[in-house]
């Protein structure tokens, strides 16, 4: 695929994770951060969230399966995968945690179970859409090009 | 009339030193990477905890601290109050969640910051008072 090409899907994958509410605006802020001292810094930050959120995830999923839910221990977690989703840009995810805490709050365990399940959903979709993004740059960098800029001008 | 060239006005431009008190590594990464954005060079703590041992062994002195309000060990609002004892004489800006109401919000101004902004943490938001200190 032409070097044009590779980049034109670029901006409009990403373009396309912006309209679906995947990512917002902070992701542009992060990649804003991204220059030729650090080349590799949204990806780091991403990788660093995608370790935390799995660990998260598997610790929530234990605490709900307790006989006993314990929301003080369940709701750092949800408060937590909440504040990092929104650093990195992570809208949906950000949103099902807001959701999460409500119950959380009611100390309703089957509406803890069914949002751990919504945020899981939601997770894993940000999750393979950022890989496939980073794949898509990692295929222009290898190709020679740059990566082009995005602006929210949609 | 002279003026100063960009060379002079860059070289006598003040650095500023940030301490960045947050649990999350994320933001940690996040805010330090803001901070040398911006021309500034920073220092992180864990925790609230490690926030006051950073300043009780004394030799560092820091233009600004961003506070995250909920941390373990020692939480932003009892580490603000605690620093202010120590007579620290730094801006301390909170960073607070959306989720926290007003009521939580004034008691960690209270507890002596100089502003609260809320997360995510930007360039935007932190800039204006990283002019307001270079300005001072």
């Amino acid at each position: 695929m032409e070097l044009v090409q590779m980049q034109k899907s670029l901006q409009d994958y990403t373009k396309s994770l912006f309209l679906e509410g995947v990512l917002d605006s902070q992701f542009l802020q992060l990649q804003q951060l991204q220059d030729e001292s650090n080349p590799d810094f949204v990806s780091q930050v991403v990788t660093l969230f995608f370790q935390d959120s799995d660990r998260i995830l598997n610790d929530l999923s234990l605490s709900l399966d307790q006989q006993v839910v314990d929301f003080k221990k369940v709701d750092p977690h949800v408060h937590q995968l909440k504040g990092s989703s929104s650093s990195i840009g992570a809208q949906r995810v950000k949103n099902a945690c807001v959701v999460f805490r409500t119950f959380c709050e009611q100390q309703n365990v089957e509406g803890c179970h069914r949002c751990l399940q919504q945020v899981k959903q939601e997770y894993y979709l940000v999750k393979n859409r950022l890989e496939t993004l980073f794949k898509l740059e990692q295929q222009i960098v290898a190709s020679g090009g740059v990566i082009p800029a995005m602006e929210l001008g949609f | 009339m002279a003026t100063k060239s960009m060379v002079d006005i860059e070289k006598t431009k003040k650095k500023i030193n940030v301490l960045i008190v947050d649990d999350d590594p994320l933001n940690l990464q996040i805010h330090e990477k803001i901070i040398k954005a911006i021309g500034g060079t920073s220092q992180t703590a864990n925790n609230g905890e490690e926030a006051v041992i950073i300043h009780r062994d004394g030799g560092s002195s820091f233009d600004l601290i961003l506070m995250d309000k909920e941390m373990p060990e020692r939480d932003g609002v009892s580490t603000t109050k605690k620093l202010r004892e120590m007579e620290v004489k730094s801006m301390i800006v909170g960073v607070t969640s959306l989720a926290d109401n007003e009521e939580e919000r004034r008691a960690f101004m209270e507890a002596g910051l100089n502003h609260c902004l809320a997360k995510p943490l930007t360039k935007a938001k932190i800039l204006p008072l990283i002019n307001q200190l270079m300005d001072a």
